[in-house]
């Protein structure tokens, strides 16, 4: 087991997974972000375009977002996120598109912790808002995401978590994270439980702090009612 | 909503009464009673071993068939099992398959758990590349191309080992491949030349693509059998020395893999080992 | 959509000019986009006849598609049953007053939800394959219903011990008052009450699992979208019939997720509300149903992590 460690990136594999993780779940924030608020706007095209969106992107398989990522946008759009003549075109492009795609699907799973968010600011609040007359944007800004983004702390930790799961499936088209690493390392050397074990308590390593801190973050900056 | 739902389920009855029509008419001959065989191939592979509806087509296949009417069993009662790579070994150890006729390369590693009849073919890994794409004429004119393989594959394998200034996209089935080699994505895609010959020979791909044509290895394709199991290595060699002196290699070769222009390399048709 | 009029005021005219404005850049993004893409498949070839036409003949769809949605169907029902066995088990043994069983449950609940459900594919189907534990025809099925009820299950056990977390307290020790053990308050009380406000969030767990079945073309198990890839090899249409396989997903999940929406309206009616309402979204603003539903469902579910 030891010369396996030893043998193959493990540490590396696992700082792509960050890698991966830290990059989409910034554009996974900002896209949510912006669809919770089409979601909730008073223009009724944007509303129906954010709900498209929601509910195309989040019951399609990832497996299929990505594949369509790679295959689709890169290859047959053509639509380089890194120079085609650079020598490390191929990886940069897929771990770029990786993250277009993680973030474009998580993106829903935010937006929709958002709008569980805006649920638990009370109608109160919108219509003191309203009447001391802000405007829409001003409201939104000043009064109710404010609120939103607190009260769904603990959903975002799970989408979080979630996104850090979901950076296995890159593997499907090639870039190189932890479970690729690990479908390596049984195909080539042992699939024995201890693998598995190491690859598993690195997820757990990961996974485990991020879910304890959102979870007193949301205690502590949940908004007293 | 209920108008929708009527809609699917008339659909869905629709489509399974076609099924009901399709398997009804492809094989009529359940009852020839000659002995029965498990054959594993892959159905995944054009001009190799394809299952293309209903149908199983491809070298592999018709190499399957020959042996086994040389067995005394007839086409109808050949039953095709999925022998996907990583499975092939247990498949035959575990007496789920008969034999396993799908693109095995014969190596020391693989005879610890199997034993092999053959080889029946020769292959080797050889680049793919688009019919109009005179820059590539071998692996030492790769330095700074792009190539398309399948993750995990000892061909993508190869290419990172032998020649690291190649960029290399890995997918999950070559059919990934060809849609970015088609576009200029990738400038090439390697593996066996059996593979790429299969896919160029596909209708849809038909004078798209070329192959190189300069194998940079030596893949020996067998028959896997069960360990140890020599009377059945005898039969299956034998059938094989027939079937390439009766012609039959070569038809089944011009068929399945002509229409790409595929020359076998040297060493075809091979002799097969004699069984131990 | 009187719901979203808590926000914003009726609109005057100005504000009317404004949201035209945005209305037709919205159309226009959308329509540009759209356009840019179909425009540049064409080009690529890919909206060729002939790469549709083949993936509408009944072959497709009697060898490929229906068996592969067949099997996409199959190997989430099983998990789904599974995973609520699973689930019922490890989440009461979490809510055990034995501090033992708390803590074995505990880990394994936590251990499984913290690992992603294709390192467990991965590495059960090749302990299968290995020791060949349920033959070849079955070994990848297995395996993936295996990631999948382990994941799934451990949300759903967070779910049961949540929503037992949520009911009033007086349940319970109405229940002891009479003369029940601890155990039979938890199976015959607060269980059934539980479950029933958990069956929307089951309802999503079944689509994450439908949708997280399409993992298993990574270890070769031939669900509908490995057979949109073997449609895409035998065909030479790779990308229409992913396409393809996009659509019939979506229609899939979509249909669950409404149908998780239809249940918990129900469930309102009767009067159990499973979750406030009367916030700034407004009354019925719809339910959240998927993996984030998972742990947070509940409200006042803080001790989950």
């Amino acid at each position: 087991m030891l010369d396996i460690i030893e043998k193959y990136p493990i540490l590396g594999a696992f700082g792509m997974t960050i890698y991966l993780t830290f990059f989409s779940a910034i554009g996974a924030l900002v896209i949510g972000t912006i669809l919770a608020v089409m979601r909730v706007s008073p223009v009724g095209v944007l509303r129906r375009l954010g709900s498209f969106y929601v509910n195309t992107v989040r019951n399609t398989p990832l497996t299929l977002i990505l594949v369509l990522c790679s295959l689709g946008l890169l290859y047959i759009l053509e639509i380089n996120l890194a120079d085609p003549k650079s020598p490390t075109s191929i990886v940069d492009n897929n771990i770029r598109w990786a993250i277009v795609g993680l973030a474009v699907y998580h993106a829903a799973f935010v937006c929709e912790a958002l709008r569980s968010g805006v649920n638990t600011v009370p109608t109160g609040q919108a219509e003191a808002a309203r009447s001391i007359g802000l405007t829409f944007g001003q409201s939104l800004r000043e009064v109710i995401l404010p609120q939103a983004f607190r009260g769904a702390i603990a959903p975002l930790g799970s989408v979080l978590i979630a996104l850090t799961k979901n950076t296995t499936v890159a593997s499907i088209i090639g870039v190189s994270e932890a479970s690729g690493l690990m479908k390596e390392i049984i195909e080539n050397e042992t699939g024995g439980l201890p693998v598995f074990f190491v690859f598993a308590l690195g997820f757990v390593i990961l996974t485990l702090p991020v879910g304890v801190f959102f979870t007193s973050l949301s205690r502590r900056l949940a908004v007293k009612r | 909503m209920k108008a929708r739902f009527g809609a699917a389920a008339a659909a869905v009855a629709l489509a399974l009464s076609l099924a009901a029509c399709g398997s009804s008419s492809d094989s009529g001959s359940g009852s020839s009673g000659g002995t029965k065989l498990k054959i594993g191939i892959k159905f995944d592979q054009p001009g190799l071993g394809l299952k293309k509806g209903s149908e199983y087509t491809g070298f592999d296949v018709d190499v399957a068939k020959y042996v086994a009417k040389q067995l005394g069993t007839s086409e109808g009662d050949i039953t095709w099992v999925q022998a996907p790579s990583a499975q092939r070994e247990t498949l035959i150890s575990t007496g789920q398959v008969d034999f396993v006729v799908a693109t095995y390369s014969i190596t020391d590693k693989r005879k610890e758990k199997v034993s092999f009849a053959g080889p029946y073919f020769i292959a080797g890994q050889d680049l793919l590349v688009r019919a109009d794409d005179t820059s590539i004429t071998g692996p030492e004119t790769l330095t700074g191309k792009k190539l398309c393989s399948v993750k995990g594959s000892t061909s993508a394998q190869k290419v990172k080992d032998k020649y690291p200034n190649v960029q290399l996209q890995e997918f999950a089935t070559y059919s990934e491949c060809l849609p970015a080699l088609a576009t200029g994505g990738v400038d090439a895609l390697t593996t066996d030349d059996t593979i790429l010959a299969g896919y160029a020979a596909q209708p849809e791909f038909k004078g798209k693509f070329k192959l190189v044509g300069k194998p940079f290895s030596t893949e020996n394709y067998g028959i896997g059998i069960k360990k140890g199991d020599t009377a059945m290595c005898q039969k299956i060699t034998d059938a094989i020395k027939k079937m390439i002196s009766d012609g039959s290699w070569q038809k089944a070769l011009d068929a399945n893999l002509g229409p790409a222009g595929y020359k076998p390399g040297t060493g075809n048709p091979p002799t097969p080992a004699a069984c131990s | 959509m009187s719901a979203q009029s808590i926000l914003f005021d009726a609109p005057g005219p100005k504000a009317r000019r404004r949201h035209a404005i945005f209305t037709g850049l919205g159309i226009l993004l959308a329509i540009g986009t759209l356009a840019l893409v179909v425009w540049k498949l064409r080009a690529q070839g890919q909206l060729a006849p002939e790469m549709w036409t083949s993936l509408f003949t009944a072959d497709v769809w009697t060898q490929y598609l229906i068996p592969g949605l067949i099997n996409t169907l199959k190997a989430a029902a099983i998990s789904i049953v599974l995973a609520m066995v699973f689930g019922l088990v490890f989440g009461m043994g979490r809510l055990s007053h034995n501090r033992a069983i708390r803590w074995v449950c505990g880990i394994v609940v936590e251990f499984f939800r913290a690992v992603p459900v294709l390192l467990m594919m991965y590495f059960t189907f090749n302990v299968y394959a290995v020791y060949d534990v349920f033959g070849a025809d079955l070994n990848s099925l297995a395996a993936v219903v295996t990631g999948l009820t382990l994941y799934n299950g451990s949300v759903i056990a967070e779910l049961v011990r949540s929503g037992v977390y949520s009911l009033p307290k007086g349940q319970s020790e109405a229940g002891l008052s009479i003369g029940l053990t601890p155990g039979q308050t938890l199976r015959s009380i607060e269980l059934p009450q539980a479950l029933t406000a958990m069956l929307p969030a089951l309802v999503g767990q079944l689509v994450v699992i439908l949708k997280d079945s399409a993992l298993g073309t990574a270890i070769t198990y031939p669900e509908l979208l490995q057979q949109a890839k073997d449609v895409g090899t035998a065909y030479g249409n790779v990308i229409p019939a992913y396409l393809l396989a996009a659509v019939l997903f979506i229609a899939l999940n979509y249909g669950l997720t409404r149908l998780a929406g239809r249940i918990e309206r129900q469930l309102n009616r009767r009067g159990r509300p499973t979750r406030p309402t009367a916030t700034a979204l407004g009354p019925g603003a719809d339910v959240v149903t998927d993996e984030l539903a998972g742990a947070n469902a509940f409200p006042g579910d803080a001790t989950s992590r």
